[in-house]
């Protein structure tokens, strides 16, 4: 019989939840989550849901990490089997040495269970049915039960879990006392009966710091309020409609006129993403900063307008949470796949300025960001955020703002300056960056008003077909890309202990993932120096960081490593140094995956490490 | 250069409207449509309403499409922004450029093929979300600019250019809008000066969604013996229910109708629209009553034109919104920002 050698860490191991849609278990698993943040200790949860509203599988993850690892781990340590559904795999799953937690309601045959981890049974089922009897109360509060239970075995302060409990029902004291009274119900049947705490424990600690725990989505939307967009439109889409959702809820909150109570703030559901791509444009050529939010088959959609927005120089900000694609793909499921698809959006030579935040506190700060760089260069914003940012909460540090600043609106021309008589051409470039100054409709009653148009026009914006017109036009847009590249975020370098030739280039929500397979690397005596992108077009300090190494390997959650596709093409690199490690099963990277796909590489490459760096 | 500009020479002795506008100041360009098409009969209808209306022409924002009839806004309204948009994709632009400045007049201009084909899902919902324009379809059966193929407003039976008959059924946009909830909608032709000036200014006139379907014959493509969108068949089987005339409240006009004849209906500016009722029992108020009165003369091949229906008490897409009176586009950070001491309020709830 294998030894159980039961798992043993205090506040490192990961939970999983297998739960059944629609059980109402998602609010206590998320206080569990919380919970251990409440302990000082850093947590990072995911989703793990399927596209399908109810009765299918879903899993909840909460990786404890007192060093802060923000990215997937990999492996269960402890598994919540919650789900009949999904046992055996659920069974499967958990790590050698690691606890399963079930309902022990009904007996289950041994052979449903694992000789090499250790078995935990709670009657849950009977518990809850001697203390309830309305079926939906049943079904709500065995999740709390299980939550109680979990707490004794864990060893945490039940103390926390209740604070949280009544933060969340402050106002409602029926709902508080009978949620306290649920976990306890859990908590003390677990500590008479089962040898409380395991081997996976959750001490106190300090090192949550004064972080905040945000979904990525929630945070764009903020970051659109405080950057002053005031037209909204969408259409539903996961993993987008939280933002919309997230932005309508803030606005409600922050957005009303206290005198006559009227919104400073128009959202409007389209009725697909060509409407609300088009609202969109007509909003920002009108002056106001508008947005959408959506997904990889909505950006499809938009192809045309954005095409349209590039080529008549209108601002627009398009938020895109990337799930799996192509088509329908795997709607539930993270991915950075629409790199390509962004980039080089529509038919023609089109070029859009993409963003990568990494966690939501970028998320933030680049929707914001996004705004002033859309009216600055007239032209579509992409901000580039994925599934694994957007939908789940996240750790990061606390979200900033300058009361100082004030909105980039970009190149205005008034009436006032028409009037003093300067030159209005809607696309002539004054001032040699490619950018134009435009006018709002409205502005003056004899000056300044043009003509806004898809089709080829000069300077003054009067239609021509002439070829040399046509292509003064597009060399402008290309100047005007180049400026772009000091306006948006530079890449962050972060250079190995030792110096090396070898690097890696990650983006976006990668980042938590490569930050810990740094360490894994380095422990197997690799040393690599790291540029985290965070903008396309990419400043020239990609082009240097590629000319400093001999390869470079280019993490990305893809199949066709579409970053490394942009860099080849936007640098004129030679592919062959640029080593795609790829991660695209819809589920987020690892640093494990990261370590050990480039630490085989490097094994292959027999790379060793280099003497300290002779002067 | 692919453009011809208009020469800017006024008679000084051109008759001026109470904003000491001429005419010309609500011209554009020259058109470069097909000499006898009946968009530039519209676009002269436009261009008359809007002097007659004394209003500012940069006070209008000029949207559209992509078909001949698109291309109209340049030809009117020199001195407002215009927006040749994407096939069929006119009312979002325009939802959105409405929403970013309810004080501007905002003039939709599409075709039947842009809005009936493309952009028939963005018609219908501009529509039902009661977004205040002046939404014109210059309806010629076909595609203009992409040589003759038959549009969804092309009637069953009726023949293309090329002898083709067409066997699909035809979209009545008049009756599409009733049904969505249009506030003002009505039809009308463009040979039909005199029934379209006073419908487009009081088009303009009304707050919330109206929509005019103009019959605009295709001279290149569809004025021939068997289209029922040429001018002669067109001609044939007009039947107006109605001749109006626009009334601005602070400035009545003399009418010269005839008492018993004449419906005064108000609109919610305070303008008035007059209507010479030619069917005596034709209520412009009765939206089941237009539906239905549209269907009947349709079923025996009579074109209906007119104002056929009015709610004088509309509400637009921002009444529904609740939006603020100060355009979204001039609200600044100190507006809209909550500012750093909210954000840290909203940190420390993230803890
Ligand atoms: C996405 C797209 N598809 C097709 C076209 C080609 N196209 C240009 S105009 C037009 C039809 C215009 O017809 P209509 O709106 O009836 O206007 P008309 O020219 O008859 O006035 C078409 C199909 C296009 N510009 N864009
Ligand atoms: S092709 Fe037809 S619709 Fe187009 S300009 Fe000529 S007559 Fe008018």
């Amino acid at each position: 019989m294998p030894d159980k050698n039961p798992l043993s860490s205090v506040n490192d191991f990961v939970v999983r939840f297998a739960n059944v849609n629609g059980s109402g278990s998602a609010s206590a698993n998320e206080m569990f989550a919380r919970a251990i943040l409440r302990h000082g200790v850093p947590v990072s949860p995911r989703n793990i849901f399927p596209s399908n509203i109810q009765g299918l599988p879903t899993w909840y993850e909460v990786r404890v990490t007192e060093a802060g690892h923000l990215g997937a781990r990999g492996g269960v340590d402890m598994m919540v089997a919650m789900n009949p559904q999904t046992w055996d795999k659920d069974v499967a799953g958990i790590e050698p040495g690691g606890y399963l937690f079930y309902d022990s309601t009904k007996p289950m045959p041994s052979t449903k269970f694992r000789d090499d981890i250790t078995v935990i049974g709670v009657p849950l089922t009977a518990i809850t049915n001697s203390t309830y009897t309305d079926p939906r109360q049943r079904q709500l509060f065995k999740n709390i039960i299980y939550l109680g239970s979990l707490s004794a075995l864990l060893d945490m302060d039940p103390k926390l879990i209740e604070q949280l409990i009544g933060e969340q029902y402050k106002g409602k004291e029926k709902l508080l006392s009978s949620n306290v009274h649920a976990l306890h119900l859990g908590r003390d049947w677990a500590l008479q009966n089962l040898k409380c705490p395991i081997g996976l424990r959750v001490k106190k600690s300090d090192k949550v710091g004064d972080r905040i725990f945000i979904e990525g989505n929630s945070a764009a939307a903020l970051g659109a309020v405080y950057g002053g967009a005031t037209v909204c439109a969408w259409y539903p889409i996961t993993p987008s409609s939280s933002v919309a959702e997230a932005f309508t809820a803030h606005c409600k909150k922050y957005r009303h006129d206290p005198e006559t109570g009227k919104a400073k703030y128009a959202i409007v559901q389209g009725e697909d993403e060509l409407a609300s791509i088009g609202i969109v444009i007509g909003a920002s050529w009108n002056g106001a900063r508008a947005f959408t939010a959506t997904s990889g088959p909505g950006i499809s959609l938009m192809t045309e307008f954005i095409g349209l927005s590039y080529f008549a120089e209108i601002p627009a900000v398009i938020m895109n949470i990337q799930r799996a694609g192509p088509s329908t793909g795997m709607p539930t499921r993270t991915q950075q796949c629409d790199i390509i698809a962004c980039a080089y959006a529509s038919h023609g030579d089109t070029k859009h300025v993409l963003l990568f935040p990494e966690d939501p506190a970028e998320a933030f700060e680049f929707a914001a960001a996004a705004f002033d760089l859309a009216e600055r260069l007239q032209t579509t914003i992409f901000l580039m955020l994925d599934l694994d940012i957007g939908m789940n909460h996240r750790l990061c540090r606390p979200l900033k703002w300058d009361d100082a600043r004030q909105y980039d609106r970009g190149k205005i021309m008034t009436a006032e300056m028409l009037e003093e008589g300067r030159d209005f051409g809607r696309y002539l470039d004054v001032d040699g960056d490619g950018i134009p100054y435009r006018t709002y409709p409205g502005t003056h009653p004899t000056k300044g008003s043009y003509f806004t148009r898809g089709t080829s026009r000069d300077r003054y914006a009067r239609y021509s077909e002439e070829g040399t017109v046509y292509a003064d036009n597009m060399q402008r847009l290309v100047r005007k890309f180049e400026t772009a590249q000091d306006l948006v975020p530079r890449p962050l370098q972060a250079n190995a202990e030792r110096p090396t030739k070898y690097g890696v280039i990650y983006f976006g929500s990668t980042s938590p993932a490569m930050d810990e397979a740094v360490g894994l690397l380095e422990a197997r005596g690799h040393q690599l120096d790291r540029l985290r992108i965070r903008a396309f077009p990419f400043h020239s300090s990609v082009a240097s960081f590629l000319a400093e190494h001999d390869f470079v390997y280019v993490v990305e959650q893809n199949r066709d490593s579409q970053l490394r596709q942009l860099i080849v093409n936007e640098n004129g690199i030679d592919p062959v140094r640029l080593v795609p490690i790829v991660h695209y099963d819809g589920t987020p990277i690892t640093a494990r995956f990261i370590a050990k796909a480039i630490g085989d590489h490097q094994d292959h490459l027999k790379v060793t490490p280099l003497r300290k760096a002779v002067s | 250069m692919t453009y011809i500009a208009k020469p800017k020479f006024h008679h000084p002795g051109l008759k001026k409207n109470e904003l000491g506008y001429t005419r010309r100041d609500y011209e554009g360009k020259i058109s470069t449509l097909c000499a006898g098409c009946g968009h530039d009969s519209i676009t002269a209808s436009i261009i008359e309403a809007c002097y007659e209306l004394s209003i500012e022409p940069h006070r209008v924002a000029k949207i559209s499409g992509i078909g001949c009839s698109s291309k109209t806004p340049d030809y009117f309204l020199g001195n407002s922004h215009g927006f040749n948009s994407v096939h069929g994709r006119m009312p979002s632009v325009l939802t959105g450029a409405n929403l970013a400045n309810r004080d501007l007049i905002y003039l939709g201009v599409s075709g039947d093929g842009d809005s009936a084909s493309i952009g028939f899902g963005q018609f219908a919902h501009s529509i039902r979300r009661a977004v205040n324009m002046t939404y014109i379809v210059e309806n010629n059966g076909v595609y203009g600019l992409t040589k003759g193929q038959f549009s969804a407003t092309a009637d069953r039976g009726s023949k293309s250019k090329k002898g083709v008959t067409n066997t699909d059924n035809a979209i009545d946009l008049v009756a599409i809008a009733l049904q969505l909830g249009a506030t003002f909608v009505a039809r009308s032709f463009s040979g039909d000066k005199t029934q379209l000036v006073p419908l487009i200014a009081a088009a303009i006139r009304h707050k919330g969604a109206s929509f005019i379907d103009v019959i605009s014959p295709c001279i290149a493509f569809n004025n021939h013996a068997g289209s029922t969108k040429s001018f002669d068949y067109v001609r044939e089987h007009n039947d107006a229910v109605n001749r109006l005339d626009v009334l601005v409240g602070r400035d009545p006009i003399a009418v010269d109708y005839a008492p018993g004849t004449v419906q005064v209906v108000e609109q919610h500016d305070g303008s008035k629209v007059a209507l010479r009722k030619i069917d005596a029992d034709y209520d412009p108020h009765d939206r089941l009553g237009a539906m239905t009165f549209l269907q009947k003369h349709a079923a025996k091949g009579q074109i209906v034109t007119g104002l056929l229906y009015v709610d004088p008490d509309a509400e637009d897409l921002h009444e529904h919104l609740n939006t603020v009176e100060t355009p979204l586009n001039t609200l600044e950070a100190d507006a809209l920002c909550p500012g750093s001491a909210v954000l840290d309020k909203i940190n420390a709830s993230l803890r």
